[in-house]
């Protein structure tokens, strides 16, 4: 088996092992369900939708606080020199450590399928748009972790890391609200590179290839900075 | 075994090593010398391929670090200065994920692990976590970790650094027994560690090579000159100067007495392959002068470091 898979397990075991997992998993549950559950009642309409709109926001900080030990913390201990001397590529460790940040944001997804379960009890809900609400979760999770990654690549501080990855995530995420302030021309490329856009597109069960690529496309470019990032440092 | 050549490593615009050339022969345990800063830990993670050369060759067997650095990576076991590892994790899974990513399998990564923890004296700790141990048990498992795949070199990089007397004389216990059938490349500071262990000696200075061989030839290339101390009283430097100066290789006599002292301290250093204190005595007698202390400065490692690596 080829050893990203064994990284992957170290790095999904430290996440589950450490205290700081389980307080932005807690962050993450009480920020969305007061934001979900608060205005929820005075619509009285039995979708999700209130979630979604917000999920790319919190998606922005908290995915850069779960990927920033990924890179810095072995800087900063040192056990980058060890994993770098076993025989190992570049590539099998980024892959590895992405795959276990995403996975460890997709066990932060679950126990907000509660939300869909509750509305349902209360009212019709149509389950399509959940469905692609969530598949677009973790397609924006992946791209943020990726971006996260690379940011935590950039140095052995995992504040900085935090602190970078945010203001990339956040970037994408806020690009649609600044719109109007760019020339007509400009409108279509800068609405693209929005991460929002394409989240709430595939959020309204549509599931497009464009927004599918474009996750992809940012989860590649953040993979490849890291894999950079990484080359700088032999 | 490893052929290096004219290895140059810069960061940004410090040259760190400087063109060195050296080859180490299988079974040899070699010690990197030098003070602090000369280039040793970066010579080694050149060689175990965390670092890349700025030029030269690295050659281990028959790969190239560069295109073969993972095949290098799979024949060298490597414990870094201090033993970095995850702090976190407890020592068995450690040792487990090592074995894992060395593509051992199943039922080989077991024994190996009982294996390791015998040899290098782990059993009392296999279950506590990697932050809470001391030093010395660290350091153990950073050993354990670059034997996980029984390799053919080892590179230890200070691998007594920070430990205390016990531990240090432990260590070296288990790198000499390694050392039997196993190539090893080891830096260190301290001289009397590298006349242990190694069977050969390269000194370091500002990246590049000042001696290499072993301690037995170091010390004879620089063992021509030697230092005598003489301390006398009721004489003076300039007659102690004029009766000297004639005896056959002496080529300086200096006056290191203290200002404070009534005695006459005097520093003679000489080059001959000859011993020719009996000469120095026999001038001395016939003086009135009374001898206080008579002593020849051993040539020792130390002393040849400190000849090679001072500033000037």
């Amino acid at each position: 088996m080829s050893p990203a898979i064994y990284i992957f397990k170290r790095e999904f075991r430290a996440y589950i092992a450490s205290p700081i997992a389980y307080i932005v998993i807690s962050v993450f549950l009480l920020i969305t369900g007061w934001f979900f559950f608060t205005p929820f009642f005075l619509q009285n309409q039995a979708n999700l939708r209130n979630f979604f709109n917000l999920l790319p926001m919190v998606f922005s900080f908290v995915v850069p606080a779960v990927t920033m030990r990924l890179f810095s913390e072995e800087f900063s201990v040192g056990s980058y020199e060890t994993l770098m001397t076993l025989p190992v590529t570049f590539t099998q460790i980024i892959v590895g450590k992405f795959l276990a940040a995403c996975a460890f944001i997709a066990i932060m997804l679950v126990p907000t399928l509660l939300y869909p379960l509750t509305v349902s009890v209360l009212g019709v809900l149509d389950w399509g748009p959940v469905i692609g609400g969530y598949l677009g979760a973790l397609l924006l999770g992946g791209a943020f972790s990726a971006v996260g990654l690379f940011a935590s690549s950039l140095t052995r501080n995992q504040i900085i890391a935090f602190i970078v990855g945010m203001a990339i995530c956040f970037s994408l995420t806020l690009v649609n609200q600044m719109l109007f302030f760019l020339p007509k021309s400009m409108l279509g490329f800068f609405e693209y590179l929005g991460a929002d856009f394409h989240f709430q597109n595939i959020a309204k069960g549509v599931i497009d290839t464009r927004d599918i690529l474009y996750f992809i496309s940012v989860g590649l470019i953040g993979l490849y900075g890291a894999n950079l990032a990484m080359r700088e440092k032999c | 075994m490893i052929h290096v050549e004219n290895l140059t490593r810069y960061y940004d615009n410090f040259c760190a090593v400087d063109g060195i050339s050296f080859d180490i022969q299988k079974g040899e345990i070699l010690g990197l010398l030098g003070p602090n800063g000369a280039g040793k830990t970066t010579t080694l993670r050149m060689l175990t391929g965390y670092l890349e050369p700025s030029t030269g060759q690295i050659k281990v067997q028959d790969y190239i670090i560069g295109p073969d650095t993972l095949e290098i990576k799979k024949r060298i076991g490597y414990l870094p200065e201090s033993a970095p590892l995850y702090h976190d994790m407890i020592v068995y899974d450690y040792l487990e994920y090592v074995a894992e990513i060395r593509g051992l399998d199943t039922a080989k990564k077991q024994t190996r692990i009982k294996e390791l923890a015998q040899l290098c004296g782990l059993n009392a700790v296999m279950h506590k976590t990697i932050g809470e141990l001391s030093k010395g048990y660290k350091q153990r498992v950073g050993l354990a970790h670059a034997l996980m795949n029984d390799p053919e070199i080892l590179v230890l990089d200070e691998p007594t650094s920070g430990l205390d007397p016990n531990q240090i004389v432990e260590i070296r216990e288990i790198i000499r027994q390694i050392g039997q059938e196993k190539t090893i490349i080891l830096s260190t500071h301290i001289l009397s560690e590298a006349e242990a262990t190694c069977d050969r000696i390269v000194i370091i200075h500002h990246g590049k090579i000042v001696a290499d061989g072993s301690t037995q030839t170091i010390k004879q290339s620089a063992g021509k000159e030697q230092i005598i101390h003489i301390t006398l009283a009721d004489a003076d430097f300039s007659s102690v100067h004029r009766l000297l100066e004639p005896v056959a290789g002496i080529t300086r006599i200096e006056n290191v007495s203290s200002p404070e002292s009534d005695t006459l301290q005097i520093r003679i250093t000489l080059v001959s392959d000859a011993d020719i204190r009996k000469d120095i005595y026999r001038i001395i007698r016939k003086t009135d002068w009374t001898l206080l202390e008579f002593r020849q400065e051993a040539q020792s490692l130390e002393h040849i470091f400190r000849e090679l690596t001072l500033e000037n």
